[in-house]
């Protein structure tokens, strides 16, 4: 039976919250609310993501909809006393807009928010991802069910298709596309897999999302297996993800239990399950094929394409690989229609993008936005600008495997191909902020480091190669560089972008020349004048290669 | 048959569905170069050497893997792509010793004629090696990680083709290594010592351990008598290191070159071969007859052995009781020959030539020192006695025909049909059927048995008894047959295993390259040397008679059990 109550507080439980804490604050806050004898008047709700994690742990009370940050266990008995039982508000607590200096007062009223339009993240931090009823509530199943019991495979994939909805993972490739491609390749047994390897550095979208409403990542791949003709799906997910991993387990259990994932769902002859792999870390793994690999009980490496995995994946079946942020898009598109989507954002990549921003900037944390919008808006509008007064000297988009970008591309509307011709893309969302106290020859070091790292070790270039770029780069941070090198890297990078087996080694020149090609002036110092324009670099010191 | 029409360095060509870029190219006459390309071998697109440029495309292409698509525009030589290549190749070299004069494959290695093609004369990196030790534990294979090129030849050769699987990659990134499970010493694991993994590197990173400065030694000492024997698959291939084809049949210049070196005297592992054949058929006929247990399988193969006793511990009475050739041999040489010449068998050093690696081992093994003493001192394989050849300064082409010695030195075309795979089996069929129904072999030719199928069967009516027999060469080929023996579900009551596909002709010890392609000829040679030889029955060899007269007695007798025959261990894995 439905229970009324006066008033709800939604306390973000996303992984950074919890981190900060935020779980004792909940259990302080129905701790609190029973004992002042609300228990039966006001419900502690735990959601997903608010998405302004830096503010955590963050909570909402409705129904005004107050927004409280960074609120301690020591805090709790005075939201209770003041703001539940007295009904003013914690002044101290509440969010503090960095551009102008007031208090806001509720959520809907804070910059970061009112940019925001939240298709996948829309029941993040409303509802208890816990909870199968209250996604249903919200529509939940709702597209699922149109699909099986009033549309054809065929016409849900001409739905995704007119959406023009485009991967969400890093490559952009057309979703539609990709579902037909697995519905025409012949074979009995085909599978969907939900990527949520999301090892890109800067990057927790992927986590957030399914942490913060789990259900609809099930619903869309439940979807894209009636559309692609597969009754099989699986999450491969980090084993990090410890959180997402229970909720998703919750999530398929509930469903299975309603009658949602299993035989003959929505009474149709549609039948579909989903199990959760864990990753063990890899970063190559989030590449499709090394993925099916890694899920075969293999060593982590890409394979050869052609074959596509739409052809030949998992098993040798034709399978579909999509990522998380693709997957919860497809309910609303299904609910809403194609055009609807396809409306949002910009024409050639519509929809929102879910960014995840970190660095330099004021608030960390996880946006979702239409395409189209400037990285000026989301730097200072929702981002709140550069801390400290600092200034911007560049922006990476996409994650490590993508490039730097200067602050003379703050205004190009960012989607999925506009960034191309500055060397960057879009790529899984990332967005890490750098200001001006960075040395670009030091951050090259930090991306080399990392793809030498994470390279699996297959292909000679990526191999041998990717710990080229980081001697080198360790030799001109040192002062020892000579223009030769670069000439030498700059070759390198010409190799790398097209001989490598895979799209890890063939993006590792990316980050690191765009960090020449805007910013050579500085690499200049370092080489002819042997100084490090911002003090980072030792120079002098011996450049130890590691 | 579809037929794709492309444009390849500007020229219009027009080739089968399913074509690789590589192979169009090939056949147009135009080289694009290769290093992890094994022509018989599965894609694995990994040294990225071959890359090209197809029109249309962001990145390039690798030809080994890339099928040609109708209309398809490739280009194999842009300036881009030389400098890709020759990067690559740059990359490949800041990571190898170069110590190419030094190296076991100096002059027969992919990487250095590679860099020469390219003509690289300068690595813009500095050089670095990995810190790792060269592998010297096992007794036939050398592995020296730091020339590894990490091409994964190997890696195939000893999980698909073999399927013992010992080899794989490990670590990550700039870490990544070719190595045994947890790093552990060869010599210590189960590896078969087959050596098809020294076939499979192109460079010198897996090596054959050598033992040709043991064998100088011992011809340089006077107290020593040295003898030396040589296998029949080594007739039909040493003649390759110098310049004749594949399957060349140069036993007389192999016996004259022998001597020159200063072997004492020069026989031949064919007549204990005979030998084998009646021991092993008089084994087969008793298990027939006698209800012993079935299928007999084969042992001349000490790849085979040391695969069988680890991965099917269980299944050990299945073998044929007696020792190889090799080992006949030397049990012979140190006591019957030892009497005959009236020398101290201790004075007898006793070396055989074997296009094999695991027979470096099977000399080592506890069993094998039945006349008292190790029954044979030192293995060299058909790639060392080359190397000897050369290094003593013989022309080998000019060499003239010399014949054995006896008492070791006539055989027939029985013996020398174990050089491929089925010849044992032959060979034990033509002896069988003669002794059991008393009547002459109608046909000697048991085609069933020859070829590279991977696994060939047969039926042979011994006068009311049926003998359904197998061969299998290739150790993954052996792993299939013994799924079913250990099961119970085998049918057969003969299976003849080879260690190495193609049979001993395909070795690991013999002269680089070996592919199918050539273990197809020296096949061929192996055949042409039987149908040469005036007896092909090993029971009709006059020496062997007389052999079992003055020492042996007769087959399966006692002086053969304590001499001829040996028993196995249970390894596990």
């Amino acid at each position: 039976m439905m229970q009324f109550y006066r008033s709800h507080i939604l306390v973000c439980s996303g992984s950074n919250c919890s981190l900060r804490g935020s779980r004792a604050v909940r259990e302080a806050l129905v701790r609190e609310v029973a004992a002042a004898g609300l228990a039966g008047e006001v419900k502690v709700v735990e959601t997903g993501c608010f998405g302004l994690c830096e503010q955590g742990p963050t909570m909402i009370v409705y129904p005004e909809g107050v927004l409280y940050c960074k609120v301690t266990e020591a805090d709790v008995s005075e939201i209770v006393r003041t703001h539940l039982l007295k009904g003013r508000r914690v002044e101290r607590l509440l969010y503090q807009e960095p551009t102008v200096p007031k208090a806001i007062q509720l959520a809907p009223e804070v910059d970061y928010f009112k940019k925001q339009q939240r298709i996948v993240l829309k029941n993040c931090g409303t509802i208890d991802p816990e909870s199968i009823d209250e996604y249903i509530a919200n529509n939940g199943y709702e597209a699922l069910g149109r699909a099986v019991t009033g549309m054809s495979p065929d016409q849900v994939i001409e739905e995704i298709k007119g959406s023009k909805l485009r991967g969400r993972g890093g490559a952009g490739f057309p979703t539609g596309l990709k579902w037909s491609s697995g519905r025409k390749a012949p074979g009995e047994t085909k599978y969907i897999i939900c990527n949520a390897d999301e090892g890109e550095p800067g990057t927790s979208k992927d986590r957030l999302i399914l942490e913060g409403d789990p259900h609809a990542v099930l619903e869309g791949m439940a979807i894209a297996g009636y559309a692609v003709g597969a009754c099989q799906g699986f999450v491969y997910i980090r084993g990090e993800y410890v959180l997402a991993i229970e909720r998703l387990q919750k999530a398929i259990d509930a469903a299975r239990e309603y009658g949602l994932l299993g035989s003959g769902i929505f009474g149709s002859e549609f039948s579909f399950d989903i199990e959760i792999r864990t990753g063990a870390g890899a970063y190559v793994c989030g590449e499709e094929t090394a993925l099916i690999e890694s899920m075969e009980g293999n060593r982590g490496e890409p394979r050869i394409k052609p074959p596509y995995p739409t052809d030949s994946g998992l098993w040798g079946c034709p399978t579909v690989v999509n990522n998380v942020e693709t997957l919860a898009n497809v309910p609303p598109i299904i609910l809403n229609g194609a055009a609807w989507f396809a409306a949002i954002g910009s024409s050639n990549s519509p929809g929102t993008k879910v960014f995840t921003l970190s660095g330099d900037i004021v608030n960390k944390g996880l946006i979702e936005v239409p395409m189209g919008i400037t990285l000026r808006e989301i730097v200072y509008e929702i981002g709140g600008g550069i801390p400290g007064g600092r200034t911007f000297k560049m922006a990476q988009t996409g994650g490590t495997s993508g490039g730097c970008l200067p602050g003379t591309v703050l205004d190009v509307p960012l989607d999925a191909d506009s960034l191309i011709p500055h060397g960057s893309g879009l790529g899984s969302g990332a967005l890490l902020v750098m200001d001006d106290t960075h040395c670009v020859v030091d951050m090259a070091i930090a991306f080399a480091r990392f793809f030498a790292h994470e390279s699996c070790g297959k292909c000679t270039p990526c191999r041998e190669g990717t710990p080229r770029f980081l001697e080198i780069l360790q030799k001109i941070a040192a002062g020892q560089g000579r223009q030769e090198d670069l000439a030498l890297l700059e070759e390198l990078a010409r190799v790398m972008l097209k001989a490598p087996l895979c799209p890890l080694g063939q993006t590792v020149p990316v980050p690191i020349m765009t960090t020449i090609r805007h910013f050579r002036a500085e690499y200049d110092a370092h080489i002819n004048q042997k100084t490090c324009p911002t003090g980072v670099c030792q120079i002098g010191a011996p450049a130890v290669a590691d | 048959m579809t037929m794709i029409n492309l444009t390849i360095d500007g020229k219009a060509v027009s080739v089968p569905k399913g074509t690789t870029i590589l192979e169009a190219a090939r056949q147009m006459g135009i080289h694009i170069p290769t290093l992890c390309h094994h022509p018989d071998q599965l894609v694995k697109a990994v040294c990225r050497v071959c890359v090209v440029e197809i029109e249309g495309q962001r990145t390039f292409q690798t030809a080994c893997s890339y099928q040609v698509a109708e209309g398809m525009v490739v280009r194999t030589a842009t300036p881009a792509i030389r400098e890709a290549r020759r990067m690559i190749v740059e990359l490949i070299l800041s990571r190898h010793p170069q110590d190419c004069l030094q190296c076991a494959r100096n002059l027969n290695c992919e990487l250095q004629t590679m860099a020469e093609q390219m003509g690289i004369r300068e690595v813009r990196f500095d050089r670095k090696l990995r810190d790792l030790p060269v592998d010297e534990s096992s007794p036939s294979i050398i592995r020296d990680p730091q020339k590894c090129i990490l091409c994964r030849r190997c890696v195939e050769a000893c999980h698909v083709v073999q399927s013992v699987g010992v080899l794989y990659p490990q670590h990550r990134g700039a870490d990544s290594i070719v190595a045994t499970p947890a790093d552990l010493p060869l010599g210590s694991i189960d590896c078969t010592n087959c050596g098809q993994c020294i076939h499979a590197c192109p460079v010198g990173a897996i090596t054959e351990k050598d033992y040709t400065a043991e064998v100088y030694a011992a011809m340089a000492d006077p107290t020593k008598h040295v003898v030396v024997q040589t296998a029949p698959a080594v007739r039909v291939a040493i003649g390759e290191p110098f310049g004749y084809e594949p399957g060349a049949v140069t036993t007389g210049k192999l016996a004259a070159a022998l001597r020159r070196l200063g072997f004492d005297a020069v026989f031949d592992t064919d007549f204990t071969a005979d030998l084998t054949i009646l021991e092993e058929g008089h084994e087969l006929i008793k298990r027939l007859t006698e209800g012993g247990i079935l299928p007999m399988i084969t042992s001349c193969s000490p790849g085979w052995i040391k695969f069988i006793e680890h991965n099917f511990p269980e299944e050990l009475d299945h073998l044929s009781t007696c020792k190889s050739p090799q080992q006949m041999f030397g049990a012979l040489a140190k006591t019957y020959y030892a009497q005959k010449m009236g020398i101290d068998p201790k004075n007898i050093y006793s070396v055989s030539v074997m296009p094999c690696t695991a027979k470096k081992f099977e000399i080592t093994r506890p069993e094998m020192r039945d006349s008292g003493y190790q029954d044979v001192d030192a293995v060299l394989t058909t790639r060392e006695l080359a190397r000897m050849i050369r290094q003593a300064g013989i022309e080998f082409v000019e060499l003239p025909d010399e014949e054995y010695d006896d008492p070791f030195g006539i055989s027939t075309g029985a013996a020398v049909i174990f050089g491929a795979t089925g010849g044992v089996m032959e060979a034990a069929l033509r002896t069988a059927y003669e002794v059991v129904t008393k009547k002459a072999l109608p046909d000697l030719n048991f085609r069933a048995v020859r070829g590279m199928a991977s696994i060939k069967e047969a039926e042979v009516d011994l006068d009311g008894i049926v003998v359904r027999v197998a061969v299998a060469h290739g150790l993954a080929n052996a792993r299939k047959v013994m799924e079913d023996v250990a099961t119970g579900r085998s049918k057969y009551h003969f299976i003849e295993v080879m260690a190495c596909p193609g049979g001993c002709i395909g070795g690991g010890g013999q002269p680089i390259p070996t592919t199918n392609e050539i273990r197809q000829k020296r096949i061929k040679g192996i055949y042409q040397a039987d149908e040469g030889l005036p007896i092909r029955k090993s029971h009709e060899n006059p020496a062997i008679a007389k052999l079992y007269e003055d020492f042996l007695g007769h087959p399966l007798g006692e002086r053969s059990h304590h001499l001829l025959h040996t028993h196995y261990t249970k390894r596990g894995k």
